[in-house]
C-alpha cells in the first residue's frame, strides 16, 4: 500500500492544467479557422503548432520519432510567458 | 425593431435552455414584449423548463411548413402576457427547419416582440446554425469545464463568420459570456477553471455568472424558470444578468466562497 500517497491531499488542483490545456487548443482551433483573437491580433500562440512541426522535421532528420516526440506548451504564470519543448527520444534497443 | 438574441454553446447539458427559459422570463418581467423559440427540433424541451408542455398544439414546424399560423401556435404565459413561448417540433426530419422559412417567421415575430430569443440546439449542425444565422446578440453559455469551453470556441467561431450580419458585411453578432454551474469553493481548492480563467481562454465579455445550485433542478421539476425563484443564488444571478443586458450596471455576485457565520454552520443555515 502506498502509505505516502494515503496521507497526501487527495485533490490535486488541476485548473491551471486545464488552462494550460485549452489554451493551446484553442490557439489551434483559431489558427485551423483563420480566426484572430477578439483584440483584432492573430492569436499570441497561434505559430506554436507550426513550430512543433517543424522541430518535429528537424529532429526526424537525426532519430526516427513518433508524432508525440515533441511536445511544445506556452505557460503563462504572473505575467510571464514560458515556451517549454520536450523532445522525447526513443529507447534504444541494444 | 426586435432584438435577436441566439442562446448557444457547442456542448449539450450546459445550460442553453435554462438560460434561454430565465434571461426570456426575465425580459418579459421587465415589460419587454419577447418571445422564447425552441430550435432543437426532434428533442423540444424548453416547454418543459417553461411549464407549458401540455398547451402545445402546435410548433415551430407546423408554422414554417403552413400547416398552422403563429397566433395558432404562440402559448403564452400563464404568468405574464409579455412572453410567448413558440415550441420546437418533434418530428425525426432533419430537414424540417428552412433558412427562408426562419427567417419568414422571425421577420413576423418582428413586427409584434421586443425580444426573439431563440434557444439553440447542441452541437454545429443545421438547428445550431439556423439558431445563431440570423441573430444580433449571442449568449454563449460555458461550464468551467474543459470540453464545454473548447466547444464554446468553436461557437464563436462560428458566430464570427456564419451569420447573416457578416456575410452581409453588416457588422458582427454581439458575444456575451454566460458562464453557468461555477463552484467557488472548488475554484478555490484549483480544482475548477474560475471566471478569469475562461474569460482569458475566450476572450468575450462576461455577462454573467450563474452559480451551480440545486435549484436549477427543482425548477425544472416544477417547471417554473429558475430566476423565477428570487430565494437562491441562481435565480438572483440570472436576474443580474438580465438587467445587466438591458445596461444596468450591476456588479458580479457569488464570484467568491460565502464565508459561513459562526450562527450559519453551528445550524447548517
Amino acid at each position: 500500500m502506498d502509505w505516502f500517497g494515503w496521507f497526501k491531499s487527495k485533490n490535486v488542483p488541476t485548473a491551471n492544467t486545464a488552462r494550460d490545456r485549452l489554451m493551446m487548443v484553442v490557439a489551434i482551433q483559431r489558427d485551423q479557422d483563420g480566426r484572430r483573437n477578439a483584440t483584432g491580433e492573430a492569436s499570441a500562440v497561434s505559430y506554436l503548432p507550426q513550430l512543433r512541426e517543424e522541430l518535429l522535421s528537424v529532429v526526424r532528420k537525426y532519430v526516427l520519432v513518433p508524432d508525440s516526440a515533441v511536445q511544445v506548451n506556452l505557460q503563462r504564470e504572473s505575467g510571464l510567458e514560458v515556451l517549454e519543448m520536450n523532445i522525447t527520444l526513443p529507447e534504444r534497443e541494444d | 425593431m426586435a432584438k435577436i438574441i441566439v442562446v448557444t454553446s457547442g456542448k449539450g447539458g450546459v445550460g442553453k435552455t435554462t438560460t434561454s427559459a430565465s434571461f426570456a422570463t426575465g425580459l418579459a418581467a421587465r415589460g419587454k414584449r419577447t418571445v422564447v423559440i425552441d430550435f432543437d427540433v426532434g428533442l423540444r424541451n424548453l416547454d418543459l423548463i417553461m411549464g407549458c408542455e401540455r398547451r402545445v398544439v402546435f410548433d415551430f414546424v407546423n408554422v414554417i411548413q403552413g400547416e398552422a399560423n403563429l397566433r395558432q401556435a404562440l402559448i403564452k404565459d400563464k404568468q405574464n402576457d409579455k412572453l410567448c413561448i413558440l415550441a420546437a417540433s418533434q418530428t425525426r426530419d432533419k430537414d424540417a427547419l428552412s433558412q427562408d422559412g426562419v427567417e419568414r417567421v422571425l421577420n413576423e415575430l418582428a413586427k409584434d416582440f421586443d425580444y426573439i430569443v431563440c434557444d439553440s440546439p447542441a452541437g454545429i449542425e443545421r438547428g445550431a446554425h439556423l439558431a445563431m444565422y440570423f441573430a444580433d446578440e449571442a449568449l454563449v453559455v460555458t461550464n468551467p469545464e474543459v470540453s464545454s469551453v473548447r466547444d464554446s470556441d468553436r461557437v464563436l467561431g462560428l458566430l464570427a463568420s456564419k451569420t447573416r450580419l457578416t456575410e452581409l458585411g453588416n457588422g458582427r453578432v454581439k458575444e456575451h459570456l454566460v458562464l453557468t454551474r461555477y463552484n467557488p469553493q472548488r475554484v478555490e481548492k484549483g480544482e475548477m477553471l474560475s471566471v478569469q480563467d475562461v474569460q482569458d481562454i475566450l476572450a468575450v465579455p462576461l455577462l454573467g455568472v450563474i452559480p451551480e445550485s440545486q435549484s436549477v433542478l427543482t425548477s425544472s421539476n416544477s417547471g417554473s424558470p429558475v430566476i423565477l425563484d428570487q430565494t437562491n443564488d441562481a435565480g438572483v444571478a440570472y436576474d443580474d444578468l438580465v438587467a445587466r443586458f438591458l445596461g444596468e450596471d450591476r456588479p458580479h455576485r457569488f464570484l467568491d466562497v460565502q464565508k459561513k457565520g459562526f450562527l450559519s454552520k453551528l445550524f447548517g443555515g
